[in-house]
């Protein structure tokens, strides 16, 4: 279980790349414009508590001015452009997306605390990818089976989360400004130096002024862009209190509302699995962006005749993961991304532990500054436990034991969430089978976290409703 | 039925009348609150006294809704198909009784309730040929970069609640019932507050059709009453708002979201046009598998 760690020299992606600036405004109408009636918070970088800019906070007038440059941008230009030209601006998007993905990728890791590996090598490829896909449907929604001449909805106000702050943006912008909308979007408070730097490149791309609009701010903003009268569609990840809140807030208006929210993945692991890659996918399932996805597989329920084996293959496995320095390109496991959801897993790891479930963790050294938490086990865990039914969203896995596929299946469906689920076997029938039975909006098989454009995404119950990616994906922007 | 409607030229006969019952489970109770009320034709006279439900009713509804629906969506399109065009079948048996009870509920002319009762036949056949096709039309296969089959199904909700149109009592009911259980939902139906009657009588045919138990639950009542125990219901996973007013229909989204229900405003539709296959649609959930590939 000690399994010596090789000693690495440190290999820190150099921040070099970066053009930070001390402070940002608010890009309203293609500008970086000062505040009306918000004012300046700062957003820091989690691993080392670093001050690393000063953001805007944006006001009722300061959303009421983005969502104003955004009806314009729609009214006169861009939903009388061609099709095809809209597709060109989205092309060139995904261009220079991955022209400038080194620095995209080192200031996402900065600002969000995930290891550079990830966000090098998951985050941004997808980012370009999306814009990629989506450009090509621009010109072809006549074809997308929503009937001819299928209509944008207006303007959309997207309200997205601090977990992939970029990868986010681009699943809310691209289907959005394909299908012929024009957006204003607010990115999280603790994560808004990547979507800054995506409004440089709208200014690089030379997209009209007002298409995208990015305002800054916490919960107050993100109200004040979901309850405004002047946007046609809501579109939110995030968590299912909020998305209650907005199906609430926005009951009996015109908006049309799409909502990506928490889940509990069941990540089922059978005794026929291959073990090795099978851990491999617990912990890519459960420690990829330590623990912070909304469809992470944070309930490994394994077959008893497995467990033990699982188990201890789990341990090594976790004994040889790195935590550290986000930048550093040998990290596997990166800071927690802000104080406030530190608390939250600390407090729901300690009830875990109250409520009689074992706790475990690899040996660890903890950074001294920053938001830290050691990639957490949990064994004999019941379904009635807290650390069972609540989305914890950090490194923390809970794990429960199964017989029968049958028995998985009811303890999988067994939450009110249905985002996601995992199936570990060497038999295809048994994947389909499982496929079937599982209430999940996606089930991976033998992989986890696996995301394509092309695939749509999204969850069953209380995990929201309406589909990111593919096709399905255009129908939250049209009004079909 | 009223005398008017099924004398028939029998002399004195005196008519035998029907109680119109909930249909929960595939059984026929009164309200488990014993309550009743009148019923009229569009003349004012009174034709019946209707079960007045109940919360509790509406919840056994649900209840026996979320029984059925394993059996119901496991069940093959093939199946599912064929029983839906089997209540056609049996809808068309018993045409001229509709007839009488539209024409009398709603206050149209023989004629004008002929093309309603012949319309609701039809859609029943429609629907009947959507359950094996809707997964051809609405799902996908999806090219993702990587070793993986990717695809993606539309599957039933789950148990759908639905306010029935008030004013159109047999078309408008079938075109918001027969959408939600082809693909494999279950439902609970409240029933047009006034005109409750054809519904009532869908039931008796939804019970000797092959419909198994609890697939429909059919509630009469107060709108008013029942709706929101059915938006607020923590085991349902949809309504169609299509018989709520406008105000009303606000506030039962606000309480539909408590569990995050997928809810369908109530919109302007002419139900004896040709429908398109929102309705179908608004009651599935696309499910996306990521199959590995290889050797």
């Amino acid at each position: 279980m000690n399994t010596k760690k090789f000693d690495y020299a440190p290999a820190p992606e150099s921040r070099a790349i970066l053009d930070l600036k001390p402070s940002y405004g608010l890009f309203i109408d293609g500008q970086f414009v000062d505040t009306l009636d918000g004012r300046a918070f700062k957003t820091v970088s989690p691993a080392t508590e670093e001050v690393l800019a000063e953001i805007t906070e944006a006001g009722q007038a300061d959303v009421d001015r983005a969502v104003a440059a955004a009806r314009k941008a729609y009214d006169k230009v861009w939903s009388k452009l061609p099709a095809r030209e809209r597709g060109k601006y989205l092309f060139r998007f995904a261009r220079i997306l991955q022209e400038r993905a080194r620095e995209l990728a080192v200031l996402e890791s900065l600002d969000n605390g995930k290891p550079i590996r990830e966000s090098r090598d998951v985050d941004i490829p997808l980012v370009a990818a999306w814009f990629f896909h989506y450009a090509g449907w621009a010109d072809k929604l006549d074809h997308a089976g929503f009937g001819p001449n299928p209509k944008p909805l207006g303007v959309a106000g997207q309200v997205i989360p601090w977990n992939f702050p970029l990868l986010m943006l681009a699943w809310k912008i691209a289907p959005a400004l394909a299908c012929g909308n024009t957006v204003v979007l607010k990115p999280a408070e603790t994560t808004p130096l990547t979507a800054l730097l995506f409004a440089e490149i709208c200014q690089q791309a030379d997209l009209p002024p007002g298409v995208v609009n990015i305002v800054t701010g916490a919960g107050d903003t993100g109200r004040a862009l979901v309850e405004h009268p002047g946007i046609d569609k809501v579109a939110f990840t995030g968590s299912t209190d909020v998305g209650k809140m907005i199906a609430r807030s926005t009951a009996g208006s015109h908006k049309k509302v799409t909502l990506e929210l928490g889940g509990k993945a069941a990540n089922i692991v059978f005794d026929d699995a291959p073990v090795d890659q099978a851990v491999e996918g617990i912990v890519n399932g459960i420690f990829f962006n330590q623990g912070h996805v909304c469809c992470a597989g944070s309930r490994l329920l394994v077959q008893e005749s497995a467990y033990d084996e699982v188990l201890s293959s789990l341990k090594r496995r976790l004994g040889t993961l790195r935590l550290g320095d986000p930048l550093d390109k040998n990290t596997d496991i990166g800071a927690i991304n802000s104080a406030e959801q530190l608390a939250r897993i600390r407090e729901l790891s300690d009830v875990g532990e109250a409520e009689g479930a074992e706790r475990w963790s690899p040996p660890c050294d903890l950074p001294v500054k920053g938001f830290w938490f050691p990639p957490t086990v949990f064994t004999g865990v019941s379904q009635a436990h807290r650390i069972a039914r609540e989305e914890i969203f950090g490194p923390v896995l809970s794990v429960l034991t199964f017989r029968t596929p049958a028995e998985a299946v009811e303890k999988a469906n067994n939450t009110p969430y249905g985002l996601s689920a995992g199936v570990w076997t060497d038999k295809g029938s048994r994947i389909l089978w499982m496929a079937d039975q599982l209430r999940a909006g996606v089930v991976w098989a033998n992989t986890f976290n696996r995301f394509d454009p092309a695939s749509p995404f999204g969850g069953y119950k209380e995990s929201g409703y309406g589909r990111e990616g593919g096709r399905h994906g255009l129908e939250a922007y049209l009004d079909v | 039925m009223s005398e008017r409607l099924s004398s028939g030229g029998a002399g004195n006969r005196i008519s035998v009348r029907k109680t119109p019952k909930l249909f929960i489970g595939g059984k026929f109770p009164r309200s488990e609150s014993g309550r009743s009320y009148e019923v009229a034709d569009s003349k004012g006279h009174f034709v019946a006294n209707a079960a007045m439900g109940s919360r509790k009713d509406a919840r056994d509804a649900v209840v026996a809704a979320r029984k059925a629906f394993p059996g119901w969506s496991a069940a093959t399109a093939y199946n599912r198909g064929q029983v839906l065009y089997r209540v056609a079948e049996l809808l068309e048996g018993r045409r001229s009784q509709f007839v009488d009870e539209v024409a009398a509920g709603e206050g149209v002319s023989r004629s004008k309730a002929t093309a309603a009762v012949d319309a609701a036949i039809d859609r029943w056949v429609w629907y009947a040929g959507w359950s094996d096709k809707v997964s051809q039309v609405a799902g996908s296969a999806n090219q993702v970069a990587g070793p993986y089959f990717d695809f993606s199904v539309p599957e039933p909700t789950g148990v759908v609640a639905v306010i029935a149109p008030q004013e159109s009592s047999l078309l408008g009911l079938v075109s918001v019932l027969a959408p939600a259980i082809v693909t494999g939902n279950t439902v609970v139906v409240l029933a047009s507050e006034a005109r409750p009657l054809p519904a009532v009588t869908l039931s008796e045919v939804l019970a000797t059709s092959d419909v198994p138990g609890g697939v429909v639950n059919v509630l009469t009542g107060r709108t008013d009453e029942v709706a929101p125990w059915l938006a607020s219901h923590m085991d349902v996973n949809a309504i169609d708002l299509a018989g709520a007013g406008d105000a009303a229909a606000t506030e039962l989204q606000v309480a539909a979201a408590d569990n995050l229900k997928r809810v369908l405003r109530p919109q302007r539709t002419d139900w004896t046009a040709t429908p398109d296959l929102h309705r179908m649609l608004a009651h599935l959930e696309t499910k996306t598998v990521w199959h590995p590939i290889g050797v």
